[in-house]
């Protein structure tokens, strides 16, 4: 045990290697995340044609020189279209997800932080939240709110803090009771000492982890929300709504409903096998 | 030790109730009390603000929320639902008989895949570390990664586009023997059990070897016990607690899974029913149907919690 | 004579999380005759459980048996099959468990679980096998044998679970039964019962044992033969009485050592020098501490420590002694102000100190300072050494940048560790380490008065008396004030100049530490002493004489009021003891006895 935990800690040693300290696990999943940031970020910018423009009039095209990915059900380009819905689907999720992540790292941590009631009453309002099914509750929003990417956004953050919080909650609990934040407790240190600096630091890495997995949800309800047409708008396009509109070249295995479909799942998948590492 | 048993299963009925209060409020509080308000909806663009204020009158939403909300809940309460505010027809004649379909839908899915997710995860249980555990956990985790409308158009893709063994859309009224029954429900069916199954097993696969770590069953190995008694007589009694939250925790994930099987499918369904209404803005349908979900969860997982706190290995109370 | 058991070459290696292969256990060979017992003596990672297990042809998780022949009753374990393998664990070979408390099904009553081994290898049926564990159960000495297997585990004490344990191992007459650490997780007092037993069984029966221990003085009481285990590998193999008189190796003679530790000799209190009252730095009086119902006073019903009167004197070490569930523990979080008392009073130097840490002043929290138990969970894994010394140096002291660095490279020193460590964090330091940077971190304080909780419980004997050894020498040269709290009579005499006993939450005796062993003493105190094991053959066979004269009578209605010894006392008085708070008697020597027998009826501890 300690030896592996040698192994591991020997690369962080001189404290800037931060992630060098970090299982493996949400090593490779934030490795993985940062990839396809890039995509997201570079990706429209390198799409050879407008994601609106019709540039052929043979409709599910199959690969081609002029088009690596085909053409989709209106004959616009597969390709550049596939970049904007990256785009879209991964900087949505990643904005919900960090919303509900910080709201629930944050509430999480001061229900452990503070009184008694604090903790009850939070519990009481995440295990409420949590009884309603999470597709359920974003089709709720809609149907009031509409359709819009910041109602969309607000929705998801809301619908995976409760998890979050829970998490973290859970693990606060649980180094709040190790002897060294008492030690620190007994010295006399202030309580945002004892928060920044003793209990942070070991939370990082299974906190990561979770942010991993809330990513690979939202990234999941906002695909099923898309796909039933309540979520991305056109002219607006994500991976969901990629698969919605070109559904029907399924008869034809079209790339335009197939390519959508591998990158969607490469991307849940490649993160829950990331962050699922080599556990036995 | 019985006696500690009651206040604490009273203790899970009361936290359901303040779940379901919890519920019935944020419910009401989406739908109603959000600025998008459905006079301006029904009316679009073209509402003139004298429209939109005689029809917030005669729709009572001029009242204040608290007495909206009091009325909403009484009508609720008498299983009253109100009109569809797209069809007018009553919001029960249209959810009743699709409320059916969805638990015929569900009770199928969940008949299929608790016995296959307890089997499946027990077996990976015991061949934990084999080529069999690593695979089918792989599986597992990329079935539960994906969305279910993926398995969904996989399904449609295999079995109706190139096998043709079943129709890619469930007509449900087409049904009148057994062998259509089969061919009508095999495509939703299956759909939801694999997602629904993957998820499940996962976590009885997790429970269980959080199960087999602990030191009696090392004791029972090298009492020389067989490992088919070890499974069922030592570590099932321990582990039917968190069995039945997983099972029930997974079934969250099957309501999600019925909106979009419903609606890939066309099977007439309530969520299918809910969807449309969604995306037509037709609040009290979204809200009757919301509730009968909601409160169909929340009955399985207070059940769960039950089953869960009566079935915990004694000793907790020393 | 055949040998029953005979171990050649055995090699058992795990798997690393990257693929690499560790070795656990190297080139072991090993054999014990018929009717023997040979313990496996060792420190943590020895590998003394891995060859254990590997007899029965079982590794654990990660772990695989790679080499060797092994070879148990006419059995070659290492060739036998999955089938083979469970026909012959539980039936030839059977294993009693450290931990009874864990290896016990929890759903599941003691009595299945009892005669499962005899039904599942087709044994004996069903009524023939209850039958004979109501047999073993009386043979353990174990309460109520006919009806003790329809409870559940955890309605029993982890000694009775021991020696049910044991029950289970032998219900299908084993030719060989191994017992991993088996007492290692009881209280002394406890362990001498449980020893008796199983010594009793094996030898009745004839049955061959294999022993697992780290306590030499256990393994000259129960076994024949030791094998003592470095790294894996074997250290040294003979007679028991061989390895414990005349070690040949060095590592063995410093674990016979280790068990031998020098004995602090008697100081007397420090004179007054500046012509000052001697003031105690630390007082504790009347205090209680407790959870439930508070009543018209505002104290608790239920009393972890009820009435606490203690005081530390300058520049001495008091010894606070007691079994597991005395309130030891709550005791130090007392004075460390974590768990504020429900009634009575701390004092430092003269001073009232608040029950909550929160209100006492800096300075006070400055001058008490603690070294906890548990040096992995009390070190910050996210922080080097040297940012954890230099924080406390920063809060008290203000020191920052190279003068940090410098008093805490100094510190270091102060605990003999290398410089080498500053950058290093815990998770990278062995157990020992850890603990002297915990002590470090202490000292950075510069306190006047170290709580010691525990500090060598985990640890390996080698390792803990070093420990000792640094504490004792600190103090000497610091002159701190130090209380030292341990379930360890060895420990507390090497350290300690006066000691005070807990049980039930009370003090029932104070005196010198030199005074321990000999004259007059509470009857608790003189059961607790005579039940440390000792390092000579035939000391169990001694004392289980002494016990079986002075056998209390029926245990009486729990005590309430009374002394907390009531119960377990052979010389308790009915109707008083179990009623009567014992009043205090003082001796001059500074002996204060919480007793109600007269001073020349207390029984008197032989001189050794």
């Amino acid at each position: 045990m300690s030896a592996v935990g040698a192994f591991l800690s020997r690369g962080g040693r001189h404290g800037a290697m931060f992630a060098a300290r970090l299982a493996p696990g949400p090593r490779r999943a934030l490795g993985l995340l940062a990839v396809w940031f890039v995509i997201a970020f570079a990706g429209p910018l390198l799409a050879p044609h407008a994601p609106g423009e019709i540039v052929d009039r043979d409709v599910f095209a199959g690969v081609s020189l002029h088009h690596w990915l085909g053409t989709d059900y209106l004959g616009r380009d597969l390709g550049s279209r596939l970049l904007w819905g990256v785009r879209y689907t991964v900087l949505i999720c990643t904005l919900s997800t960090l919303l509900s992540c910080c709201c629930g790292i944050v509430l999480g941590i001061a229900a452990t932080a503070t009184s008694v009631w604090v903790e009850r009453v939070l519990g009481r309002l995440m295990d409420g939240l949590l009884s309603i099914p999470s597709l359920l509750f974003a089709l709720l929003v809609i149907a009031a709110a509409g359709e819009s990417i910041p109602a969309l956004i607000l929705t998801m953050g809301v619908i995976y803090m409760p998890g979050s919080y829970r998490t973290s909650r859970a693990l606060a609990l649980r180094i709040a009771r190790a002897d060294y934040v008492t030690a620190a407790l007994a010295r006399g240190e202030g309580r945002a000492f004892v928060i920044l600096r003793e209990i942070l630091p070991n939370m990082t890495g299974p906190l990561l982890s979770d942010i991993g997995l809330r990513f690979v949800y939202a990234v999941l309800l906002l695909s099923n929300l898309s796909f039933l047409g309540l979520g991305v708008q056109p002219p607006l396009v994500d991976l969901g709504s990629l698969v919605r509109e070109n559904v029907l070249g399924l008869a034809y295995g079209a790339p335009a409903v197939v390519v959508p479909t591998l990158v969607l799942a490469l991307l849940t998948v490649g993160i829950n096998l990331a962050l699922d590492g080599r556990r036995p | 030790m019985t006696r500690s048993l009651g206040p604490l299963i009273l203790g899970r009925l009361a936290a359901s109730a303040f779940s379901l209060a919890f519920v019935v409020v944020t419910i009401f509080a989406i739908t109603a009390a959000l600025p998008g308000d459905v006079a301006d909806t029904l009316l679009g663009q073209s509402a003139t603000p004298e429209a939109a204020a005689s029809l917030r009158h005669a729709m009572a939403l001029d009242q204040p929320a608290w007495l909206r909300f009091w009325h909403w809940a009484g009508d609720m309460l008498h299983a009253d639902p109100g009109r569809s505010l797209l069809t007018g027809r009553p919001v029960a004649e249209l959810v009743g008989p699709r409320l059916y379909n969805s638990l015929l839908l569900a009770g199928a899915t969940a008949a299929v895949s608790v016995p296959l997710s307890l089997a499946l995860g027990l077996a990976c249980t015991m061949a934990r570390g084999t080529v069999f555990d690593r695979a089918a956990t792989v599986l597992m985790l990329g079935t539960v990664s994906v969305p279910v409308f993926l398995i969904a158009t996989v399904a449609v893709f295999v079995f109706a586009v190139q096998f043709h063994l079943a129709p890619a859309l469930a007509d449900i009224n087409a049904v009148h023997s057994p062998l259509q029954f089969v061919r009508v429900f095999l495509m939703p069916v299956a759909t939801l059990s694999g997602a629904t199954t993957a998820q499940m097993s996962r976590m009885i696969r997790a429970c269980m070897i959080d199960v087999f770590s602990a030191p009696w069953i090392e004791m029972a190995v090298l009492k020389g016990v067989p490992p088919v008694r070890i499974v069922l007589f030592h570590a099932l009694p321990n582990a039917i607690g968190p069995v039945v939250n997983a099972i029930a925790l997974s079934l969250s994930s099957l309501l999600g899974g019925v909106v979009v099987v419903e609606t890939v499918f066309s099977y007439p369904g309530m969520a299918g029913l809910m969807v449309d209404s969604v995306a037509a803005r037709d609040v009290p349908v979204v809200q009757c149907c919301a509730l009968i979900f909601c409160m169909v969860y929340l009955a399985l997982t207070t059940l769960a919690d039950v089953v869960a706190v009566a079935s915990a290995p004694r000793g907790r109370d020393r | 004579m055949t040998n029953l058991i005979s171990v050649r070459g055995l090699r058992v290696t795990g798997r690393r999380a990257d693929g690499g292969d560790v070795p656990i256990v190297r080139d072991v060979s090993l054999e014990a005759r018929q009717g023997e017992v040979l313990a496996l003596v060792g420190e943590s990672g020895s590998g003394k459980t891995t060859i254990a297990l590997a007899l029965m042809g079982h590794a654990r998780a990660g772990c695989g048996i790679s080499g060797g022949e092994i070879e148990v009753a006419g059995h070659r374990v290492d060739r036998l099959d999955a089938a083979g393998l469970r026909a012959f664990r539980g039936r030839t070979i059977s294993y009693v468990a450290q931990n009874a408390g864990s290896a016990f099904n929890p759903a599941l009553t003691l009595h299945r679980q009892v005669i499962e081994p005899a039904l599942t290898h087709w044994v004996l049926p069903r009524r023939e096998a209850e039958r004979r564990a109501v047999e073993l159960f009386r043979a353990m000495a174990l309460p109520h044998p006919e009806t003790i297997g329809a409870r559940y585990p955890h309605q029993l004490s982890g000694g009775q679970l021991q020696r049910l344990m044991a029950a289970m191992a032998l219900i299908t007459e084993p030719e060989v039964v191994v017992f991993d650490e088996p007492t290692t997780a009881l209280d002394v007092t406890t362990q001498i019962e449980v020893l008796e037993a199983f010594r009793a069984v094996l030898a009745h029966r004839g049955i061959t044992g294999v022993y697992v221990t780290h306590d030499l003085a256990v393994v000259a009481q129960v076994a024949d033969r030791a094998v003592v285990l470095r790294h894996g590998a074997v250290c040294e193999s003979d007679a028991t009485a061989m390895v414990l008189e005349r070690p040949r190796t060095a590592y063995a003679r410093q674990l016979v050592e280790a068990c031998h530790l020098p004995v602090r000799p008697a100081r007397p209190a420090a004179a007054p020098a500046d012509g000052a009252a001697a003031e105690p730095v630390l007082t504790v009086s009347d205090v209680i501490v407790g959870y439930g119902r508070v009543d018209a006073r505002g104290l608790p019903a239920r009393r972890i420590l009820d009435g606490i009167d203690l005081s530390v004197p300058q520049g001495r070490i008091l010894g606070i002694i007691g079994e597991s569930g005395c309130g030891k523990s709550t005791l130090a979080r007392t004075i460390a102000g974590l768990q504020p008392p429900a009634a009575g009073t701390l004092r430092f130097r003269g001073d009232i100190l608040a029950g909550g840490v929160g209100h006492r002043t800096p300075e006070q929290r400055r001058r008490l300072q603690i070294v906890a138990q548990n040096a992995d969970l009390v070190l910050n894994p996210a922080w080097t050494v040297g940012a954890i010394l230099e924080r406390v140096l920063e809060f008290f002291h203000g020191l920052r940048g190279v003068a940090a660095r410098a008093e805490a490279l100094r510190l270091l020193d102060l605990v003999h560790l290398p410089h080498a460590l500053f950058d290093r964090r815990p998770m990278e330091l062995s157990g020992g380490q850890k603990q002297r940077v915990n002590f470090a971190r202490a000292l950075a304080a510069r306190p006047d008065l170290v709580l010691c909780d525990e500090i060598t419980a985990a640890l390996d004997p080698v390792v803990a008396a070093a420990i000792l050894e640094l504490m004792s020498e600190l103090q000497a040269t610091l002159g701190l004030s130090c209380v030292f709290i341990t379930h360890d009579l060895h420990a507390l005499r090497a350290v300690c100049d006066r000691v005070a006993v807990l049980l039930g939450g009370h003090v029932v005796e104070q005196c010198e530490a030199a005074s321990l062993m000999d004259g007059a003493h509470h009857p608790y105190t003189q059961l607790l002493v005579s039940s440390v094991p000792e390092m000579r053959a035939g000391w169990l066979d001694e004392v289980a004489a002494r016990r079986r004269a002075t056998t209390p009578g029926p245990v009486p209605p729990a005590a309430d009021g009374g002394c907390p010894f009531t119960p377990r006392c052979g010389l308790r008085v009915e109707g008083v003891c179990d009623r009567v708070p014992p009043p205090i008697i003082n001796s001059p020597d500074g002996q204060r006895i919480a007793c109600h027998l007269p001073p020349d009826e207390l029984p008197v501890l032989p001189r050794t």
